[in-house]
């Protein structure tokens, strides 16, 4: 089952366009992730900031699955228990039923905030992954590496510095970085943040036809709604600190997505329940603190 | 290979006729005029404009220099500054940096070696002096240490700050991609510091060059030949001639032009996507 995946993204990689469109058609065999009674707080006794607490989320496999939450809930916070970064006060975080014990490359993170190696080039960030493990022999992987820049709109800038690319520029490169390790799960925590309105829109596009090309698991944060709509599959709505699931939201938009479908009535009737949802935490959240309660 | 030599002499043409370096000429040649018209407005008016009148004039320390300069005992001077100065610099680096990293990566080793580090580094390296005569058999080594301390701890507290600030981000990276601990440090640690091991660099050699000057006045100029530029700018107070203590600073401040420029340059080579900015 692991070679069959590994052979999908392979031709993905290759730009085999007939290839890959037949290989999307084949049902998703991502893997599953599960938070199962999580609970995380952060400072010490007194002062400690409870963020989850017993919190159970199944991620399904082989879908695009955003989150969305009030401003200070802990998405973050479930981004680094989900890459492996932090550890839960209790509970257990399983890939495929399997305990997480720390970051790996079956779990890559795409963050908000460029985390391209500002003193390798772009070329030698995206060839950093597999170089470490030794995994494949050097013109395999530099092969690859090209097609994969080459795919990403990067041809001509690989042996420049992320300093020297724009923003847009920056994340292409960075998925280029995490997709060559061809993880089990692409966690992403607010990528397009930042960019403006165009960069984003295209982005947007083009992570949803990797994603066509190759239906990994995927963990989407956003604190945009539109953005939400536009990628997801299943929209989950979190609450304020302690975190909980207040709705997961079917996204029953057809697939492959245009920008058409965000003016349909169905979307905006996605968004108008989101947002319901995520004005009413807002207003707890703010008569909460107005009280002076933490 | 007839491409490479055109396109660097279009560099290097390029450098010379550079607004940067036309002005900063110009600079320095402003605050010469004034300098000769300080001089020249006290021989005038046998006012003091405000102490520019004491020092003597350019054309004076022109002189002086161009008399100094065929003396060996001059140069030899030089020699032995720049030895001192490259001897305590080097030891310096070589033990301050894997210092400052092993304090930045390793929690035991910050715990017992930090706090006596930072007790010690108040302490001007000057005021090692006294101590460092009893404590070593010859002057000669006795200058060498406390040159070495001025430049150690600024090392040191460069490189441990320049590899604490390194974005965490980068080392999760690394360990989603599968790094081990030597690769964290080799590929993240590392390189990320260079930037503040270069810093450290360039501030210690100024301080080096301070401490080994103040050294030479101190302790008479040491027994080796030349005595160094310092004991050169104390004998030319003792023998009374302004002209050849101002002849020694300006060659002083050369020397330590001639270093930062060395380390930027060495930063520039190690560092290629910091040249971006």
């Amino acid at each position: 089952m692991l070679t069959n995946r590994n052979s999908i993204a392979r031709a993905a990689t290759a730009g085999g366009a007939t290839k890959a469109k037949k290989a999307a058609k084949k049902p998703a065999t991502g893997s599953t992730l599960e938070l199962k009674n999580v609970s995380k707080a952060y400072g010490e006794e007194w002062m400690s900031d409870q963020i989850l607490d017993n919190l159970s989320l199944s991620i399904p496999p082989g879908e695009m699955t955003v989150i969305v939450g009030p401003s200070g809930c802990g998405k973050s916070t479930l981004v680094n228990l989900l890459a492996g970064f932090e550890e839960p006060d209790s509970g257990k975080i399983t890939i495929d039923g399997d305990e997480i014990t720390g970051p790996g490359k079956d779990r890559m993170v795409v963050f908000q905030e460029t985390a391209l190696i500002p003193w390798q080039t772009t070329f030698e960030n995206v060839v950093f992954g597999p170089k470490l493990r030794g995994d494949s022999n050097t013109a395999d992987l530099e092969e690859e590496a090209k097609k994969l820049l080459i795919k990403v709109g990067l041809g001509e800038f690989m042996t420049k510095f992320p300093l020297q690319l724009s923003g847009g520029m920056q994340r292409r490169a960075e998925l280029a970085r995490a997709l060559i390790n061809e993880p089990k799960v692409m966690i992403m925590d607010e990528p397009f943040r930042g960019l403006d309105a165009m960069s984003r829109s295209l982005m947007q596009e083009f992570f949803l036809q990797l994603f066509e090309e190759n239906r990994r698991t995927n963990v989407f944060v956003t604190s945009e709604i539109d953005e939400a709509i536009f990628l997801a599959d299943s929209l989950i709505v979190l609450t304020n600190k302690p975190t909980k699931v207040e709705k997961i939201i079917d996204i029953k938009l057809p697939r492959p997505r245009n920008y058409s479908m965000l003016t349909s009535a169905e979307a905006f009737e996605y968004k108008r329940e989101t947002m319901a949802i995520l004005h009413d935490e807002a207003m707890k959240s703010f008569a909460n603190t107005s009280k002076g309660v933490a | 290979m007839g491409n490479s030599t055109v396109q660097k002499r279009s560099k290097l043409s390029k450098m010379l006729r550079s607004t940067e370096l036309r002005r900063g000429i110009m600079a320095i040649f402003v605050f010469l005029v004034i300098w000769q018209f300080g001089a020249l407005i006290d021989d005038w008016t046998g006012y003091d404009m405000l102490g520019i009148g004491l020092v003597p004039p350019p054309i004076d320390v022109l002189i002086t220099w161009g008399d100094v300069i065929p003396n060996i005992g001059y140069w030899q001077s030089w020699v032995s500054s720049f030895q001192r100065v490259l001897a305590g610099f080097l030891v310096a680096m070589i033990v301050g940096i894997p210092f400052g990293l092993l304090l930045a990566v390793n929690k035991y080793f910050r715990g017992i070696f930090f706090p006596p580090f930072e007790i010690l580094r108040p302490i001007p390296p000057l005021a090692w002096v006294p101590a460092s005569l009893i404590f070593w058999p010859t002057n000669e080594m006795s200058i060498a240490f406390v040159t070495f301390l001025g430049a150690f701890f600024t090392i040191v507290i460069n490189v441990l700050g320049g590899a604490r600030a390194i974005d965490v981000r980068y080392l999760r990276a690394a360990q989603s991609m599968g790094a081990s601990q030597w690769h964290l440090f080799s590929r993240i640690i590392l390189p990320g510091t260079l930037p503040s091991i270069f810093t450290g660099a360039a501030v210690g050699m100024g301080i080096t060059w301070e401490v080994v000057l103040a050294a030479e006045m101190i302790s008479g100029g040491g027994t080796q030949g030349g005595g160094g530029l310092g004991f050169f700018i104390w004998s030319s107070y003792m023998g009374g001639s302004l002209e050849h203590i101002v002849v020694g600073m300006i060659s002083i401040g050369i020397a330590g032009y001639l270093c930062s420029s060395s380390i930027r340059q060495l930063g520039i080579l190690f560092m290629p996507w910091r040249r971006l900015f």
